[in-house]
């Protein structure tokens, strides 16, 4: 496993830090955070039969609170017949197409978004645990590289707004360090929740950069990066933010 | 007016810019409209300068300050030197370039092609921001 440098270590900060107090206390409370109605019904998806397998995830995988536990932190993760890592979202689908014989839901749709939000509760408070193997070594260093291009008509990198002038103001909202430290998450400005990826085609729309699409290969190299740099954080999903 | 000349020095000598330091001549051949370019700069989908920039505008809550605030930069920097900047400020700084379309990469389909602004909305920034001198 590669170690970050202790110094960024200590100086890492999740999106939360840099939140006004009414919306840490949004987060901080399950009956205030509205994220949890995602959760709620990924739990009911959850225990729901499905596909022409008519079978349920917890048929399988039983009581999510037992065996979706740490899951979240672990993802995207290595899969050996993809021959590449996969987003937890991909790694739902293809239980669906595979084990439930059901069709894979749609990227970015509500199902996806609240099963996701369910299996990710399950690692709330947990350190974010990244594996990073030889396999999986190439593709961390393709999300690296997509994080240190500049791109787009305005020609800037993530690194440039998120390494080197985090902490200074955007627009008048803070620039955070951009861990995605509580995926997917209840976005004040999307009134609703959404995916990490849809967060990072929000910054490419704004630096009109082409974005990728929903589970290409790119954003999820990236997702990879962003959070193995992440390594250690505490997961808070489903977060809250501005 | 030897610490002006000092400063002369140093900006033209000791200049970092990959581009040249200052570009004299109007994009238009003639001098821009410094209201029109008032509206340009706080405009934010147009001149986007004060998502990163703050400055002298009482009206705009919501302003950047991850770059210079603009208050008193026409005294700061010449005209010339406003222009280069705008057109392509280099190697100084992160700022776009807004009037450059080649060697950008995964430009969105929008956009392509295009420059962030015109010559002529250049040029109308470039004699607002020269008012700024205080």
């Amino acid at each position: 496993m590669l170690a970050l440098p202790a110094s960024a270590d200590e100086a890492r900060r999740s999106g939360y830090d840099f939140m006004s107090r009414a919306t840490r206390a949004m987060q901080d409370e399950d009956a205030a955070n509205t994220g949890m109605l995602w959760v709620k019904d990924g739990e009911a998806l959850w225990n729901g039969k499905a596909g022409g397998a008519n079978r349920a995830c917890a048929d399988c995988h039983g009581d999510a609170v037992a065996s979706m536990k740490g899951v979240a932190t672990r993802y995207p993760a290595f899969d050996a017949r993809m021959r590449r890592p996969v987003s937890l979202e991909q790694r739902i689908n293809l239980c669906r197409t595979e084990k439930q014989k059901a069709t894979p839901l749609a990227h970015e749709g509500p199902d996806l978004l609240a099963l996701s939000a369910y299996i990710g509760m399950q690692s709330r408070g947990m350190p974010i645990a990244i594996v990073m193997d030889e396999n999986t070594k190439p593709f961390l260093e393709a999300g690296r590289e997509t994080f240190n291009r500049r791109q787009g008509q305005l020609n800037l990198s993530c690194a440039q707004c998120h390494e080197d002038n985090w902490g200074r103001k955007l627009a008048g909202n803070p620039i955070t360090q951009a861990h995605p430290t509580g995926y997917p998450l209840y976005r004040l400005e999307w009134q609703g929740v959404g995916s990490l990826q849809r967060r990072l085609r929000n910054c490419l729309v704004g630096t009109r950069t082409q974005a990728y699409a929903y589970g290409a290969p790119e954003f999820v190299d990236l997702e990879l990066f962003l959070m193995w740099r992440a390594n250690g954080m505490t997961l808070e999903t489903p977060a809250v933010r501005p | 007016m030897q610490l002006l000349m000092v400063f002369a020095l140093v900006c033209t000598v000791g200049s970092a810019y990959g581009a040249g330091d200052t570009m004299p001549a109007s994009l238009t051949g003639t001098r821009g409209d410094p209201a029109h370019g008032r509206a340009i700069v706080v405009n934010r989908q147009l001149g986007l300068c004060i998502l990163c920039h703050g400055g002298p505008f009482p009206e705009e809550r919501f302003q950047g300050d991850l770059a210079p605030d603009l208050k008193g930069v026409g005294a700061r920097l010449s005209e010339g030197q406003l222009r280069q900047r705008i057109v392509d400020s280099g190697k100084i700084s992160i700022m776009p370039a807004y009037f450059r379309t080649e060697g950008l990469i995964r430009v969105a389909p929008a956009f392509q092609g295009k420059t962030i602004l015109s010559a002529q909305q250049i040029e109308d920034v470039v004699a607002y921001l020269a008012t700024l001198r205080d």
